[in-house]
C-alpha cells in the first residue's frame, strides 16, 4: 500500500509542476516523440460569422423572407411570426430564422402561413416555426436547425449561430 | 424550446474506414444500411482523397446526397475492446430503401451503447439477481446456477414442464432473428416440451394471421415491387407512412405519383396502365391518407373511414358486389382454389346492409369494388392488398382476415405481379424453431393463467407484458403480488446458502409465488418484478439474420461489442441448457439430462448452422459467408439454389398457382358477421363514452425500449398522446397538453391531450405500449377463439388529471398532416 501512496504522490507533484519530463529517473526509459504535435490550438467549435440578414422594417407579419446563413449555399427563412415565441427576437420577440434544407434528405422546405409551419414535399415532414423548429411529423432525426439572431439598435437583424447540423454539410461553416 | 443537439460538425469517415452490412433492426421493412467504423484517433478530411465518399466535402452537398450523415447516425462505440467512431447510414444501393432512412432507423448509431458518449446507458451489462432487497450484479455462472436450480426443481414437482411458463419473441430484427429463435426454440420445444408459452405482444403462442395460413396463403407472399406495379393498393388498418415508412415512400408513393409508369409498361406490357389509386380502410384519418392525397390527388384516394371493427362486413360486401358484376377471375378460381361458391353464398352481404353496419356510403363500397376488380379495357385489374394491426388486433380477427383474403383470391391477385395479399408486418421475421405442435390450438392463454396463479417459474425473453398485453392493469397487480411472495422468501434466507435459497423459493412458489427470470437488453417494466436479469446482446453486437416483409433475408454483421458481459440470446439459451443438464445429472436424472445435449454452441453462427441452415426450407444454400457476399440486398426466401456465387431466391410465392394446402388449392372461407365478437366488448361499448382506438406513431419504435433513453424522442413524447376532437375536449374541459385519465371497469391509464379536428366525435386514438401510459391497461381480457387479443375495440371514459405540465409546454400540437406550402 505504501508504494501505491508514493505513486499517487509522485503523480500529484508532477501534475502540479506541469511538466511531463520532470521526473528524474523515469526520463531514462522515456522515448521522445519523433513527431511532436505542432498544431496551433484550434477552437472546439466552428466560428460562426455574424451576417446581416435584413432590417426590421423589411419584415411583414407571417410573410417569410428568404435568406441564407452562414453562407449563400445554405438557404433559410426569416419570419416575423406575429406572436412571441421561445428564441424569438425583436421588439415583439416574434422573429425567428430557420434553415430551409430539410434535415432528412435536403429537400427545400416551404412555409405554410396558415399553420406557421415549414413542410417538406419530399417525405412530408412538418416543422413548427413557433416551437423552435420542432418536427411535428416527419422522417428527419433532428428538429429543424434554427439560426441564432441578434437585433442591432438600428433594427438590423444578424444571424450568429446554428443549433443543429445543417443538411448537406458535415461542418456548419465550410 | 425543442431539443437541439448543438452539434456543428461531425468527424468525417476516412477513405479506409471499415464497412459492414447492416439491416435496420427495427421495423419489418428492414432498410439497408452500412456501418462505417474507424479508430477513434483518426479522421477523414474534406479532400476527396481523404474521405470514403471521394467527394469534396468543403462544399455544400445537394439533396439526397450519399455524402452526408445526421448527428443521429454517429457515435463512438467499442469494437474488439477499442473505442471506434461509427457512422450507420442508409445504403443507396439497397433495393428496399434506396438510401432513405426513417426517423427510427436513422437513429441506430445514436441508440447504440456508448460509454464515451453516454448513450443507452440504460443497457443491461451484467447478470443481476435479487439479493439483500434489490437487484445486485453477479457472474453468469452464479445467475445461471440459480435459474437452472429453481427451474429444475419446479420441473420435478407435480405438473412437470407445465410449471415452466415462457414469454419469448418469435421474430426477427432486434431481440430475435433466426439464431435466437432457434436458441430458445431448441431449449423449450426440443429439450423440453413447454406448452405454456406466449409471444412478445400477445398472451398466447399463436399466429396473428391464422386464417390466411389455413386458407393456404402465407401472409408474406409478394414483393415490395408489386406496390409499384399494381393498379390499386388496398390498405387495411395500416398507417404505412408512420410505421413502414420506407416501403411506403420508396414503393407505394412512386406508383401513386405515376413515376413507376415506365416500369409498369415494361414489366407488364400489353395492358393499359395509369398511376395507382389507393383505398384506405381506417376509422381514422392518418398522415398516410394525407400524403396519398397530395401525391395521387384526392380523386385517386378513397378513404373508407369505417365504423371501428366492422371490416369483415365491408370485405364480404366487396366480394358479393364483385361476383354480382362478374368481375371475379374465373380461370384462376377454377384452377387454383376451392369452396368459392360456398363462401360467396355464406358471406353474401348487400351494399345496403354493409353501408348500415360499416357507416360507409353504399356508393363508396361499390366504388372500392370497381377500383379493385373492374376490368381495365378487358384486362384484369391488378390490386395489392396490405393489412396490419387494424385488422390483426381488431374485431373477430380470424374471420376478418379470411374475408379479406377471399377478395384477393376471387380477383386472382395472389402470386401475380402487382398483386399480393400481405400483412404489412411490425418487426422483421426470423422464425426457426422445432415443431410447436404440442402447444395445441387454441394455445394456452398464458397471461390469464398467470393471473389465476398458475405456473411456478417464468422465463421472459425480450417481452414486456406490462406494456404490451391486454388486461394489463390486472395482470400487473397479480404479477407483482406473486413475484413479491418469492422476493419476500428470498429476503428471509442468506443468499449464500444456495440449497436454502432454492428451497425457500420453491416453498414460496407453492404458496402462490412466481419466480421470474428476465432476459433482455434493457431493464423492462416487467423486469421490476423479476428475480434474475440476464443481459442480452442486440443486432450489430452479434451477427444476426432476419427477413423483411418481402421475405428478404440479410445478415447484419457484428459491428460493435455487446455492452459489458451481455451475450446473444441464442448463447444465453445454450448456457441455461448447459446448467440445467449439469443439475439434472447432479440429481441423478441422466435420461432427462441427455435431452439438454447439443447446446455446445460457442457463437451465434453455430446456432444459425444448427437451426436455419439445417432445418429451414432452402437453408442448405445459406451460410454467413454467402450472406455477407449478398450485402444489404440479400435474397428473398426461400432459397432454391446457390449459383455463380449467389444465393438464388424467390421473388413471389405461389406464381405456379399451387398454394400451401394438402391439395395445393387455396381455400375460400366462410366468414359471417357476428358483431363485436370478443367477450365483454359490446358491454364496454354500451357503458363507456369514448372509443379508445390505439396504435403506433412515427417517432417511436415498438414499446420505446430504446427510445425511452433517447432525448430527441422523449422530448417529443414525454407522455403518450391521445387524439381528441375539439368538441369532445370542450365537453371534457381539457386543453392541449393536459394529462387525462382514461378509465373503465378493466383499468386506467394516462395520456396527453392532442387536439385533432379530423377525429370523429367520440373517437380517440391513443399511442399504444408507451412506458408513461400503457393503453393495454384499459383493454379488457376478451380474445377471439384462438386467443388473439382485440386491442383496437376498446371503450372508456376520460377525465382530467392535470393541466399541461411544464414538460409539455415546448411541444407542438399542430396538425401532423403534410400540407403543401
Amino acid at each position: 500500500m505504501k508504494g501505491c501512496d508514493k505513486l499517487v504522490d509522485a503523480g500529484r507533484r508532477q501534475f502540479l509542476r506541469g511538466g511531463a519530463m520532470a521526473t528524474v529517473g523515469v526520463a531514462a526509459s522515456t522515448v521522445l516523440p519523433t513527431n511532436e504535435a505542432q498544431a496551433k490550438p484550434a477552437p472546439a467549435r466552428v466560428e460562426y460569422p455574424s451576417n446581416r440578414l435584413a432590417n426590421l422594417s423589411q419584415l411583414k407579419s407571417n410573410e417569410p423572407l428568404d435568406i441564407s446563413y452562414p453562407d449563400r449555399n445554405s438557404p433559410g427563412v426569416l419570419i416575423k411570426l406575429g406572436t412571441r415565441v421561445p428564441g424569438g427576437v425583436g421588439p415583439a420577440g416574434d422573429i425567428v430564422a430557420f434553415s430551409t434544407l430539410c434535415p432528412h434528405k435536403g429537400y427545400p422546405l416551404s412555409y405554410v402561413a396558415a399553420d406557421k409551419t415549414l413542410t417538406c414535399p419530399g417525405h412530408y415532414s412538418v416543422f413548427d416555426c413557433e416551437k423552435s423548429g420542432l418536427q411535428v411529423m416527419g422522417q428527419a432525426t433532428q428538429n429543424l436547425p434554427q439560426f441564432t439572431l441578434r437585433v442591432a439598435s438600428n433594427g438590423d437583424i444578424f444571424a450568429e449561430g446554428v443549433d443543429e447540423l445543417i443538411y448537406g454539410r458535415l461542418s456548419n461553416v465550410l | 424550446m425543442a431539443f437541439k443537439r448543438q452539434i456543428d460538425r461531425l468527424p468525417i469517415i476516412p477513405s479506409d474506414a471499415k464497412k459492414q452490412n447492416v439491416t435496420c433492426h427495427f421495423c419489418i421493412v428492414g432498410c439497408g444500411y452500412h456501418a462505417y467504423t474507424w479508430p477513434v484517433n483518426k479522421q477523414g478530411g474534406t479532400d476527396p482523397s481523404q474521405n470514403i465518399f471521394k467527394t469534396d466535402l468543403s462544399k455544400q452537398q445537394g439533396g439526397d446526397t450519399d455524402a452526408w450523415y445526421a448527428p443521429s447516425m454517429y457515435n463512438i462505440v467499442q469494437q474488439d475492446g477499442r473505442d471506434v467512431h461509427i457512422v450507420i447510414k442508409p445504403d443507396k444501393g439497397c433495393e428496399v430503401n434506396s438510401g432513405l432512412g426513417s426517423i427510427r432507423g436513422a437513429r441506430m448509431a445514436e441508440m447504440s451503447y456508448s460509454k464515451a458518449r453516454a448513450t443507452q446507458q440504460q443497457r443491461l451489462t451484467h447478470p443481476m439477481v435479487f439479493r439483500y432487497g434489490q437487484m445486485q450484479p453477479t457472474s453468469w455462472d452464479d445467475a445461471l446456477d440459480l435459474v437452472a436450480r429453481v427451474t429444475v426443481a419446479m420441473l420435478k414437482e407435480p405438473g412437470g414442464e407445465d410449471n415452466l411458463f415462457v414469454s419469448a419473441f418469435d421474430h426477427g430484427g432486434a431481440g430475435g432473428g433466426y439464431e435466437n429463435t432457434w436458441g430458445t426454440g431448441k431449449l423449450y420445444f426440443e429439450a423440453m416440451k413447454v406448452k405454456n408459452i406466449r409471444i412478445h405482444n400477445r398472451p398466447a403462442y399463436n399466429s396473428e394471421v391464422h386464417a390466411t395460413r389455413d386458407m393456404g396463403v402465407g401472409e408474406l407472399n409478394n414483393c415490395y415491387e408489386d406496390a409499384e406495379l399494381c393498379d390499386t393498393i388496398v390498405a387495411v388498418g395500416t398507417n404505412a407512412y408512420e410505421t413502414q415508412t420506407n416501403y411506403f415512400l420508396n414503393h407505394w408513393i412512386p406508383n401513386l405519383r405515376g413515376s413507376s409508369l415506365q416500369k409498369k409498361q415494361q414489366e407488364l406490357a400489353g395492358e393499359p396502365h395509369a398511376q395507382a389509386r389507393i383505398i384506405i380502410v381506417d376509422p381514422r384519418r392518418t398522415s398516410t391518407v394525407a400524403a396519398c392525397e397530395v401525391e395521387a390527388g384526392k380523386d385517386n384516394v378513397l378513404h373508407l373511414a369505417i365504423e371501428s371493427g366492422t371490416d369483415m362486413v365491408l370485405f364480404n360486401a366487396l366480394l358479393t358486389h364483385i361476383v354480382e358484376k362478374g368481375w371475379q377471375d374465373k380461370a384462376f378460381i377454377s384452377a387454383s382454389t376451392k369452396d368459392f361458391d360456398k363462401a360467396v353464398a355464406a358471406n353474401k352481404t348487400s351494399l345496403a346492409d354493409a353501408a348500415r353496419i360499416t357507416g360507409l356510403k353504399a356508393e363508396d363500397i361499390a366504388k372500392a369494388a370497381a377500383w379493385i376488380a373492374e376490368p381495365k379495357e378487358g384486362r384484369r385489374r391488378r390490386a395489392m392488398f396490405a393489412y396490419e394491426k387494424g385488422l390483426i388486433w381488431g374485431n373477430d380477427n380470424y374471420r376478418t382476415n379470411a374475408a379479406l383474403v377471399n377478395v384477393a383470391l376471387a380477383t386472382g391477385n395472389i402470386g401475380r405481379p402487382g398483386g399480393g395479399c400481405v400483412r404489412m408486418g411490425g418487426h422483421q421475421e426470423g422464425y426457426s424453431r422445432p415443431s410447436d405442435a404440442h402447444v395445441g390450438r387454441p394455445a394456452a392463454y398464458v397471461d390469464q393463467l398467470l393471473i389465476e396463479g398458475k405456473g411456478g417459474v417464468h422465463h421472459i425473453w425480450g417481452c414486456d407484458h406490462y406494456k404490451t398485453t391486454l388486461n394489463a392493469h390486472k395482470f400487473k397487480q397479480a404479477y407483482k403480488k406473486r413475484t413479491d411472495i418469492v422476493k419476500d422468501a428470498m429476503n428471509a434466507v442468506p443468499a449464500g446458502d444456495r440449497p436454502a435459497l432454492v428451497a425457500a423459493i420453491v416453498d414460496a412458489i407453492k404458496k402462490g409465488g412466481l419466480f421470474a427470470v428476465d432476459v433482455d437488453i434493457v431493464p423492462t417494466k416487467i423486469g421490476e418484478a423479476c428475480h434474475v436479469w440476464l443481459p442480452a446482446a442486440t443486432s450489430g453486437e452479434m451477427n444476426l439474420t432476419s427477413m423483411n416483409g418481402e421475405r428478404r433475408m440479410r445478415l447484419t454483421e457484428r459491428y460493435m461489442d455487446p455492452p459489458g458481459e451481455s451475450m446473444p440470446d441464442a448463447l444465453i439459451a445454450a448456457r441455461i441448457a448447459n446448467h440445467m443438464e449439469r443439475i439434472l445429472r447432479e440429481l441423478g436424472d441422466a435420461k432427462y439430462a441427455d435431452q439438454f445435449k447439443g447446446f455446445d454452441w460457442k457463437t451465434e453462427e453455430d446456432a444459425f448452422m444448427d437451426g436455419y441452415h439445417k432445418h429451414e426450407k432452402g437453408g442448405q444454400f445459406v451460410t454467413y459467408e454467402r450472406l455477407r457476399a449478398m450485402g444489404t440486398n440479400g435474397f428473398q426466401e426461400p432459397a432454391s439454389d446457390f449459383k455463380d456465387g449467389k444465393i438464388v431466391g424467390t421473388k413471389r410465392l405461389y406464381t405456379d398457382g399451387k398454394f400451401g394446402t394438402k391439395d395445393g388449392k387455396a381455400t375460400f372461407m366462410e366468414a359471417q358477421w357476428r358483431g363485436l365478437q370478443a367477450p365483454g366488448k359490446e358491454e364496454q361499448k354500451k357503458k363507456f363514452k369514448y372509443l379508445i382506438n390505439n396504435g403506433r406513431t412515427n417517432h417511436v419504435w415498438q414499446n420505446a425500449y430504446l427510445d425511452q433513453d433517447n432525448e430527441f424522442i422523449m422530448d417529443r413524447w414525454p407522455y403518450p398522446f391521445i387524439e381528441i376532437n375539439p368538441d369532445d375536449m370542450k365537453e371534457l374541459n381539457v386543453s392541449a397538453g393536459d394529462l387525462v385519465e382514461v378509465y373503465n371497469d378493466d383499468g386506467s391509464t394516462q395520456a396527453m391531450v392532442y387536439p385533432t379536428p379530423t377525429a370523429k366525435k367520440g373517437h380517440t386514438f391513443m399511442l399504444f405500449a408507451f412506458p408513461s401510459g400503457v393503453q393495454g391497461n384499459v383493454v379488457n381480457a376478451g380474445t377471439n377463439e384462438l386467443i388473439l387479443p382485440n386491442y383496437k375495440q376498446t371503450w372508456a371514459n376520460i377525465r382530467k388529471l392535470a393541466s399541461a405540465p411544464a414538460s409539455v409546454k415546448h411541444l407542438s400540437f399542430k396538425s401532423q398532416e403534410y400540407k403543401m406550402g
